[in-house]
């Protein structure tokens, strides 16, 4: 991680280090585009701070990202948070650190000489920093002491020392006062007591550094007028949202990182706006006994008629795969979340990857094959977690949306999201006067033309309604069979029926100037780093790009003309075994496949830009 | 309602109190071995559901993998049927009345199905308690698969093939007790009044039903050295009472001896009316239910009959609070908050 010159001190004798900040020399001022780090000890406390520096960069109207680069672990492990201010609104993370925020005395060290030469760091006097780098401003602080004199309670200094290092940070860089105050007050809104606490806290830390500390490093923050009307939510809760608005009726779910957020936000969304004024409530949510349970009361309320959904990471898709062959073989509509993280087995459960895309798509034995969407963004969670579920019922099958833990679980900002236009769209499903008139139905009898035929639901008060459904083989009528022939007519319409998903799921993103010859492909949370990347191809290499961004699969007929417009083709992706240029190969004319390249990162850290570039780069041979 | 007391002047064909006959309650033809137990079982399910007058068209069907698990198509082919994966029919079951919770739930599984591959969800099934009526033919062998063992093979047993099981076998009911299913009963194929009368009361409950329905496997399991034969089960079954059930719409009381029955008031004012062979047996005592289930194991004796019964404890569903309708066809007004709401959250992240 380290792209600054490294230069090792002379240990310093611990009285040696001024409380003044020692001075590298003074470079150009660098004003709305930098990143701070903040590096603490999991279970500290070190949300509420960090959130606070985030909101109150927002409302000085800089647009901003923070990520939240968690262990595995409740507490004890070290832990990191990264800021982003770009007035050119890039969100994606950025590789270098530009100002540090030492809280974590195990990783200080590391932390320090990880830093780019200019760069700045603030840390516990006591640890002593400088002695590692003369090449970055230092800002030691008395964390302790200025903690103590605000919280006079001594349980409660662990989490107020957070809150000094804000009011440190704010004074250094410039956020303004009001900015902070108010975001603190918001972060403890129903806690008054807290909130003047943390409060005095913030301005502790603000003034220590106004009085003691001497602004020597070039980075600065300055209102901009950039984030107004923009709302801040994490891809979770927005799919949640999504979820909400789309009508769910029966949610199941067993817990796992980096996915229980949707469910744990979609039950508070559930308990305030779906329950009726006797009390009653128009959903079910259960905490199933594992991950094949939960997919299986997906299929069963998705047969019955009910909107259901799921949502999960990596290990609960393994286990899902018996049930998704079955949901696609007898056709029931069901919606599963899957929330990336690093695989394979458990892997790294706290870091993010877009590792399930073979694994998802041809999930299970035979010959299956699932849709899934690939939101890019908090708004694609919202709006997707809508469209699955009319695409599950309109489509009759088990439909994905793939999103991963950077875009699910960090904070993001947005326009605010659009009130749905579409009426909920339920599908083909035949009523008991359909029955009356037309007599009888076969439930898998391709009667339109677009191979989905049409389903009647339990309950429907006719003699003809009912039709026997299971994952044995069966005929258009869901008869059990044994025939090839009777066989092979089902299996040739569900290819058929995928082939007419292709034109009903969200088209790809294109981003194109008819000149250029190289383009790229990706999709999810690669976005903001690719969108980032194309700049500085152009600005830095000259390198005009076109660009298209895939929202899912199947794919839809625009991505084989974008393929076939170009001469090169990145597809850029964050994993190891180019999964999606798999995908790509498979649907693909042969005389397009040579066309095709790789950019690939799966460490497990959100995609940055540079990474991205730096690969393009070497391969084009600019 | 159609009145079943009054006889007939003219052979107009049967029918129960919906003017159905028997047939509406078929299925299609049996593709299990002649003389299966599991086919008996299909047919005292017919009986129950045409005498309770229960309509086919509010039953839900459903069942794992096996040669049991197939004959939900056998019986009711009006009702929707469900034949899901191996062991996991109870997740099935729990969404599908989770999102239609007006429907009647029977689930049939196997002993396979059940005790190996499905032991967790079935676990959880009878915790939650979800009104299903949940029936285990039981034959002590992986039909389907050809003859392998069980886990509800009981020590000793032989198979075809000489081989002896040396495990224990898991005591379905006595799990389910524990688990806290609400209705626990076991039952034999072959004993038609038996089997009957309980699944009558099982249609009755409100809650999960347990029933361990030992059912002879006749190409596999029913030779000599097996313990789930028809031969052995007929020598060995001692029943810890009579199972009557007089549902709620009929009049006609039964004549049993106040002081040798225990009388159950079920949930929609049927009576569970239970002759007492066994001295003191009370089947709402979980305790002793287990205690009696225990015994009769260290007796070799297969105990059949309503071991426990609680007619209080509320349902899944109950206790999920759900709105009346069925989930699965609310309104878009009722399931889709308006503008403002959104406008509100929105708000609340700017
Ligand atoms: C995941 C999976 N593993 C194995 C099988 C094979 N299999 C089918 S039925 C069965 C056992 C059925 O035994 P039981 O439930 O007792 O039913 P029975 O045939 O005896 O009625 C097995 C192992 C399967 N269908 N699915
Ligand atoms: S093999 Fe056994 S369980 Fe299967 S149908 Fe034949 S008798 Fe019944
Ligand atoms: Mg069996």
């Amino acid at each position: 991680m380290a792209t600054g010159e490294v230069a090792l001190g002379k240990p310093a004798g611990a009285a040696a280090e001024s409380l003044a900040a020692s001075q590298p020399s003074t470079t150009k001022k660098v004003v709305n585009d930098f990143s701070i780090q903040v590096a603490t000890v999991n279970g500290s406390g070190s949300q509420s701070a960090n959130s606070v520096l985030l909101k109150s960069i927002f409302s000085m109207g800089i647009p901003v990202s923070g990520k939240n680069l968690f262990p595995s672990n409740i507490a004890g492990l070290p832990t990191w948070y990264t800021i982003r201010a770009s007035k050119h609104g890039y969100v994606a993370r950025k590789k270098e650190i530009d100002v540090l925020v030492a809280m974590n005395p195990e990783t200080g060290r590391e932390d320090m000489l990880s830093l780019p030469a200019g760069s700045a760091a603030i840390y516990d006097q006591s640890l002593n920093l400088k002695q590692y780098r003369q090449d970055v401003t230092s800002y030691p602080v008395p964390f302790d002491q200025l903690t103590a004199a605000v919280c006079p309670e001594a349980k409660l200094r662990k989490l107020v020392k957070n809150m000094v290092y804000v009011g440190v940070v704010a004074q250094l860089i410039g956020i303004d006062l009001q900015s902070a105050e108010t975001s603190v007050r918001r972060q403890f809104a129903r806690k008054p007591k807290a909130a003047d606490l943390n409060w005095n806290a913030v301005k502790a830390g603000y003034e220590y550094a106004a009085q003691s500390l001497v602004k020597a490093d070039p980075f600065f923050l300055e209102p901009m007028q950039a984030t107004e009307g923009k709302i801040i939510i994490d891809g979770n809760s927005a799919a949640a949202l999504g979820a909400m608005f789309a009508g769910v009726t029966v949610v199941t779910w067993y817990p796992i990182t980096p996915s229980s957020s949707v469910v744990e936000n979609l039950i508070g969304y559930l308990r305030k706006y779906r329950v009726d004024q006797d009390g009653k409530a128009t959903f079910a949510v259960v905490q199933a006994e594992d991950e094949l349970a939960a997919v299986g009361m997906v299929l069963g309320a998705g047969w019955a008629g009910a909107r259901s959904m799921t949502a999960t990471s990596g290990p609960g898709i393994s286990l899902m795969a018996e049930f998704v062959g079955l949901g696609y073989y007898a056709e029931l509509p069901g919606v599963i979340f899957d929330i990336q993280r690093v695989g394979p087995s458990t892997g790294m459960p706290t870091r993010t990857m877009q590792g399930d895309l073979l694994s998802v798509a041809y999930l299970s034995h035979g010959d299956t094959k699932h849709v899934f969407l690939l939101p890019a963004s908090v708004e694609e969670c919202y709006q997707f977690a809508i469209e699955a579920f009319d695409l599950a019922e309109q489509l009759q099958t088990p439909v994905f949306v793939l999103s991963d833990l950077d875009l699910g679980m960090n904070n993001w900002m947005s326009k605010p999201f659009e009130y749905p236009t579409k009426p909920i769209n339920r599908g083909k499903v035949l009523t008991k006067e359909d029955l009356d008139r037309l007599g009888g139905f076969a439930r898998y009898k391709d009667v339109d033309g677009d191979a989905i035929p049409y389903r009647t639901l339990p309950g429907t008060d006719h003699p003809r309604a009912a039709y026997f459904t299971r994952g044995s083989g069966h005929n258009e009528k869901g008869l059990y069979t044994e025939r090839a022939d009777e066989y092979q007519e089902v299996m040739e319409r569900l290819a058929r029926k995928f082939d007419t998903a292709r034109g009903m799921v969200p088209a790809p993103e294109l981003v194109q100037n008819g000149k250029s010859k190289v383009g790229l492909i990706a999709f999810g949370s690669s976005d903001f780093a690719v969108r980032e990347s194309r700049d500085q191809l152009k600005k830095e290499h000259g390198l005009e790009t076109d660009y298209l961004r895939l929202r899912a699969f199947p794919f839809s007929r625009e991505v084989l003309e974008f393929v076939a417009a170009h001469d090169r083709i990145y597809v850029i992706e964050q994993n190891r075994d180019a999964q999606m240029l798999s995908l790509l190969k498979l649907d693909l004319p042969v005389k397009e496949l040579s066309k095709l390249r790789s950019v690939r990162y799966f460490g497990g850290m959100p995609l940055d830009a540079r990474t991205v570039t730096d690969g393009l780069v070497l391969q084009e041979g600019i | 309602m159609a009145t079943t007391l009054e006889a007939p002047k003219t052979p107009a064909p049967k029918t129960n109190r919906l003017g159905l006959q028997a047939v509406d309650y078929r299925g299609a033809k049996t593709t299990l071995c002649a003389g299966c137990g599991h086919n008996a079982i299909s047919e005292r399910i017919i009986d129950a559901m045409y005498e309770m007058g229960v309509k086919p068209e509010r039953v839900l069907k459903l069942s794992g993998i096996g040669c049991s698990s197939k004959s939900p198509t056998y019986f009711l082919g009006r009702a929707h049927g469900f034949n899901s994966v191996h062991g996991r029919m109870p997740s099935v079951a729990t969404g599908a009345l989770l999102a239609n919770s007006s429907m009647l739930g029977i689930g049939v599984s196997g002993d396979g199905d059940t005790a190996s591959i499905g032991l967790g969800q079935f676990a959880h099934l009878m915790r939650r308690n979800l009104p299903l009526i949940y029936i285990i033919e039981d034959n002590g062998v992986y039909g389907l698969t050809k003859g392998q063992f069980s886990a509800t093979a009981d020590v000793g047993s032989k198979l075809k093939t000489g081989v002896i099981n040396e495990l224990p076998a898991i005591n379905t009911c006595a799990m389910a007790v524990d688990l806290g299913a609400t209705f626990v009963g076991r039952s034999f194929s072959g004993d038609k009044k038996q089997l009957l009368s309980m699944l009558k009361a099982a249609i009755a409950h409100n809650g999960t039903v347990m029933l361990d329905v030992i059912s002879p496997c006749v190409t596999f399991n029913d030779h000599e050295g097996s313990t789930k034969s028809y031969k052995y089960v007929q020598e060995h079954e001692d029943s810890i009472g009579e199972v009557g059930f007089v549902p709620f719409f009929d009049d006609i009381s039964v004549d049993y001896d106040p002081g040798t029955t225990y009388d159950v008031q079920m949930h929609d004012g049927s009576h569970l009316k239970l002759r007492k062979l066994h001295e003191g047996y009370d089947p709402t005592n979980r305790i002793g239910a287990v205690k009696a289930l225990m015994e009769a194991e260290e007796r070799g004796e297969i105990l059949t009959g309503v071991f426990y019964i609680d007619a209080k404890r509320p349902s899944f569903i109950d206790s999920l609070n759900l709105a009346p309708e069925p989930l699965a066809t609310l309104p878009q007004d009722r399931v889709r908050p308006p503008r403002r709401v959104l406008d509100e959250i929105m708000q609340a992240h700017l």
